[in-house]
């Protein structure tokens, strides 16, 4: 019985979808409701598997594996380990805020938006699933349509060229993967023996002799997939997408996009290129000259020149969209470390990115509502007019620019931890970014909230109760993880550790 | 096995004979009856493709499948290959009368000419499928062609299509005339004109130097020149778009699935019974030259594709792309690139059929084929534009879509050859091609029209329509169709 419920969960979206669709186009409050209930039973399942997840072993749970395209060894085969559950729940978390903060502010189609919602949950949720190399890379895909109509009709006015700039990247990225792909799966074996199957190919992988194996075949497949996931992070210099996709897109579909979507990169690093290839993933993390530290000095560009690109911001949203890009960046400065510290450090990150950045777009999207713009120097003084609103603000930005206590602070520090161990100049340097990134939260706090309040203002309308409801348990979270990050931490730990054995 | 004398190999033959048989009779009763209004015709054309794949069935059943037999002294081959391509033709020429019916931009009084050279031209594409002997490939394809041509310039009342019609005919000509040629070569060559012997022959004169490989080379040339002009394949390809732009939407949908995959399957079978033994392969590299091909033709169709403005002319160059990611199934033909072409072609004849039906839709109501026409759909007829989004995203390749999967079939294939060259043009392609179909889907959903009355289609065209729409989202899904054709082999 247990083992269905990781499908259902991933299914039951993709059957609200179908009923949204069904149902007449006037009821826009029944369409909303019924959204808002085919997200929270994902979110219920997914707290069920999260509480009665094992961590005490490293192996799959709640896997299923039926046979799909037989032909081509095709299963559907998913499961979960520490790394899927926490992504899991984490997605499963914002599918419910999305749909309340898409409640008052979506003017037309909402029946399409709602529909093509719980499409993009269902790829999401599938893909952090997934276990089959094929089955993920379709789940993967899956994301880019709904995504590129939300962007594209329900954005802001320069929304067709964000969606096709999303579009076309993500696309671009994916079938580089797509060609290593089905290298691994012709490379797996006999013709009768090959497989998807990706446990099966991380163990054939490791094997000594065997063609997966062989580190020129696996410093290629890397590249192909890492491309893939590049520009889904987005690395630099992959990441020119994204300011413009966040820009345009609304709110929620911001949130998912910086909450989760960025998140299906560094996962598929992990869970891909780092499991699979170790071979492939030594070139690019180990060992001296500018190869053996390609991947950290990504993660340094990254950091350095996204927090930078933020400070220069004086629109609101570019300006979270940017910090996006450099928090990424202590994610893939984590990983390249390839030590306990640094994996769990960067996966932490993921998570904790995940909340608040999803938090700080929400705030973003309460803002744009209210004042129909978004230019941080339009502003002055709002901490006298929405005091609550301030005040949630003020607790996202702290938890961004990593101050101890609270939950950013946690995946940062181990993170650089890591990665101290292993690249010490590119450490340092690295803080530079988290210097920077406490200059432009300071700096946009003191230009929207406090000072004189801009006399546009006076009558602004205070954060109402549907927005408090949404950033609640973001703000609850942010904070808990702050106090006990073991709590996430215990979660991922052993699975971690399994990684960390297989790629030394 | 011996082949079958002429006369017991009519029984065998039956599927041809009643096509020809219908036509006949369209064109009888057409004179007869002075009924121009209905469409009486085309149901009774219908009829004909009916009694016709029961056909192919029964014979198919008096047929070992595993010992495929000749017929007509080895003129022609009956197995499950040209089974299976006589069954994807018959569903092709069953769209088109069907989208025949509702176009309206067809001159009624030509009717009964229409539908028997619908009926004619069906026949032939058959005996391109089964064609073993040069005399025969050559008479299957001019058949076709000659057929293709009046049916090219049937809008009588448009220059553009007479200007269609002349252009086909030039360009055909000139084609026809090169592969005769070619064809001519290799007859020489191997004193032969059975292609299943012609493998041996020529490469035992190879081996005693009685012709180089260089001659046989130049030969394998011309006759791609002919089958790369049918199945639109650079440099060949330079006719189709204008063709296509001509000539009445139903008939341009038509020459893109049925003529392209009747091409294809006398193209894959001559290759693969006539040239496909080591010692050929040895000296003569035409998989390289296929594979150069196959690159250029779906890199050209895509490019071009890019600056279009009609619909209808951007789904012509699409499908010049779509010919060259099919030839990269046959580049080396294995085994598992033959059955990645069966695939895609299944996939491909519902998802560019159904693109074509929404043109077809689109000009009735608007009687424009313009992208223009296409703004706001997403209003104006959400199920259309929903099915022709994806139509489109399929033809992309992106999933859940059938085309995904046929795609992926193919780029298996060349990558288990090593060519990952190719795959990485072919992918690249895939991307670019994402970027004028998604012109079409920002038309019909990102941009609102001036004039919003919404359209209003019968339900038997909703009803048309999800035939096309169901298999494109659920043919990927079902282990069946990998199967199928992965059983579908040329010996």
């Amino acid at each position: 019985m247990d083992q269905i419920l990781l499908s259902l969960m991933i299914f039951i979206p993709l059957l609200g979808m179908i009923v949204v669709l069904l149902l007449p186009r006037e009821q826009e409050e029944l369409i909303k409701r019924a959204t808002l209930a085919f997200t929270l039973i994902p979110l219920i399942l997914a707290v069920y598997l999260f509480i009665n997840y094992n961590t005490s072993t490293a192996n799959t749970q709640y896997f299923v594996s039926v046979p799909w395209i037989d032909t081509f060894h095709i299963n559907y085969h998913v499961g979960i380990d520490g790394l899927s559950v926490t992504l899991l729940l984490l997605t499963a978390l914002l599918g419910p805020i999305c749909v309340l903060a898409s409640w008052r502010n979506i003017e037309k189609g909402l029946k399409a938006y709602m529909a093509l919602f719980l499409l993009l949950e269902t790829g999401m949720l599938g893909f952090f699933a997934a276990l089959d190399l094929f089955l993920f890379f379709v789940f993967f895909e899956l994301t880019l349509l709904p995504m590129y109509f939300l962007i594209g009709v329900w954005g802001g006015p320069r929304r067709e060229y964000a969606a096709i700039k999303f579009f076309l990247y993500t696309l671009f990225g994916s079938v580089l993967m797509l060609v290593a792909i089905i290298a691994v799966y012709l490379n797996s074996g006999a013709p009768d023996a090959r497989t998807f199957d990706i446990p099966t190919l991380i163990t054939l992988a490791s094997t000594p002799g065997h063609a997966l194996a062989d580190p020129g075949f696996q410093m290629w497949v890397f590249l192909g997939f890492f491309i893939g996931f590049a520009v889904k992070v987005p690395i630099f210099p992959f990441h020119t997408w994204l300011p413009d996709a966040h820009v345009e897109a609304p709110t929620a579909i911001s949130v998912i996009l910086a909450g989760v979507l960025l998140k299906m990169g560094t996962y598929g690093f992990v869970r891909i290129n780092m499991a699979m290839f170790p071979e492939g993933l030594d070139i690019f993390t180990n060992g001296d000259g500018i190869l053996g530290h390609s991947l950290a000095l990504l993660g340094f560009i990254n950091i350095v020149y996204g927090s930078f690109c933020a400070l220069a911001q004086t629109d609101f949203k570019k300006l979270v969209a940017y910090s996006s890009i450099g928090h990424m960046g202590f994610v893939i400065l984590g990983l390249a470390a390839r030590n306990p510290e640094g994996i769990n450090g960067a996966v932490l990150q993921m998570f904790n990115h995940g909340v608040i950045s999803a938090m700080l777009f929400l705030l973003v999207g309460v803002l744009y509502d209210r004042a129909h713009h978004r230019e941080i120097n339009g502003f002055g003084g709002l901490g006298s007019r929405m005091p609550i609103y301030t005040g949630i603000t003020t607790l996202a930005f702290m938890a961004s620019l990593g101050l101890p206590g609270l939950s950013g602070f946690w995946g940062e520090a181990l993170s650089l931890l890591g990665a101290f161990q292993e690249f010490e100049i590119l450490t340092i340097l690295s803080t530079i970014g988290i210097v920077v990134g406490a200059a432009y939260f300071l700096w946009t706090l003191q230009r929207v909230f406090l000072g004189a309040l801009n006399p546009k203002y006076e009558e602004l309308p205070e954060i109402n109760r549907r927005e408090i409801v949404t950033l609640v348990p973001l703000g609850i979270l942010t904070i808990v993880l702050g106090m006990f990050p073991s709590i996430a931490i215990n979660m991922f730990y052993v699975s971690v550790s399994n990684l960390v054995g297989i790629i030394n | 096995m011996e082949p079958i004398k002429n006369i017991e190999s009519l029984a065998y033959f039956t599927p041809e004979i009643l096509l020809v048989v219908f036509a006949a009779a369209v064109i009888i009763l057409d004179l007869l009856v002075k009924d121009q209004e209905s469409d009486w015709v085309a149901y009774l054309s219908l009829i004909g493709l009916g009694c016709s794949l029961i056909a192919i069935f029964i014979t198919n059943s008096l047929v070992n499948t595993n010992e495929p037999i000749s017929l007509f002294l080895g003129m022609i081959r009956l197995d499950e290959f040209a089974v299976f391509f006589k069954i994807l033709l018959l569903l092709a020429t069953a769209a088109t009368i069907l989208f025949s019916i509702r176009s309206e931009e067809l001159d009624v009084r030509l009717k009964g000419e229409y539908y028997a050279l619908l009926l004619a031209i069906t026949f032939g594409m058959f005996l391109m499928a089964s064609s073993t002997n040069l005399l025969m490939i050559f008479i299957s394809l001019e058949t076709v062609s000659l057929t293709s041509y009046i049916l090219a310039g049937f809008l009588t009342h448009s220059p553009r299509s007479s200007e269609a019609a002349f252009k086909y005919i030039t360009y055909g000509a000139v084609a026809s005339g090169t592969m005769l040629f070619g064809l001519s070569l290799i007859f020489g060559m191997a004193g032969t004109g059975d292609i299943t012997q012609i493998s041996s022959q020529i490469a035992s004169v190879l081996a005693s130097g009685g012709v180089s490989a260089l001659g046989v080379l130049i030969a394998i040339t011309f006759i791609l020149a002919g089958i790369g002009y049918k199945i639109a394949s650079a440099p060949f390809h330079m006719w189709s778009p204008d063709v296509y732009e001509g000539a009445p939407i139903p008939i341009t949908a038509f020459l893109s699935v049925a003529s392209k995959a009747a091409g294809f399957a006398l193209f894959l079978r001559f290759f693969r019974t006539g040239f496909d033994t080591p010692e050929i392969l040895q000296s003569i590299d035409w998989g390289l030259l296929l594979a150069i091909v196959s690159a250029l033709t779906m890199t050209v169709g895509n490019l071009a594709a890019l600056p279009q403005r009609n619909v209808k002319r951007l789904l012509a160059y699409s499908s010049i792309a779509h010919g060259g990611y099919l030839l990269m199934g046959a580049v080396l033909l294995t085994s598992e690139g033959l059955s990645a072409i069966v695939f895609y072609l299944i996939v491909y004849l519902f998802m560019n059929l159904g693109a074509f039906y929404v043109v077809v839709l689109i000009a009735n109501e608007s009687g424009s084929e313009m992208i223009e026409s296409y703004r706001g759909l997403s209003s104006r007829a959400p199920l259309v534009a929903g099915a022709m989004a994806i139509f489109l995203f399929s033809l992309t390749g992106i999933p859940p879509f059938a085309g995904f999967f046929g795609k992926w079939l193919l780029f298996n294939a060349v990558i288990s050859k090593g060519l990952y060259w190719l795959a990485f043009i072919g992918l690249l392609n895939s991307v670019v091609s994402l970027y004028y179909y998604a012109r079409i889907i920002k038309a019909m959903y990102l941009e609102s029209a001036e004039d919003t009355d919404t359209f209003s289609f019968t339900k038997s065209t909703f009803a048309l329509l999800s035939v096309f729409v169901v298999p494109t989202i659920f043919i990927g899904f079902l282990n069946i169709f990998y199967s199928l054709s992965a059983k579908i082999t040329l010996q």
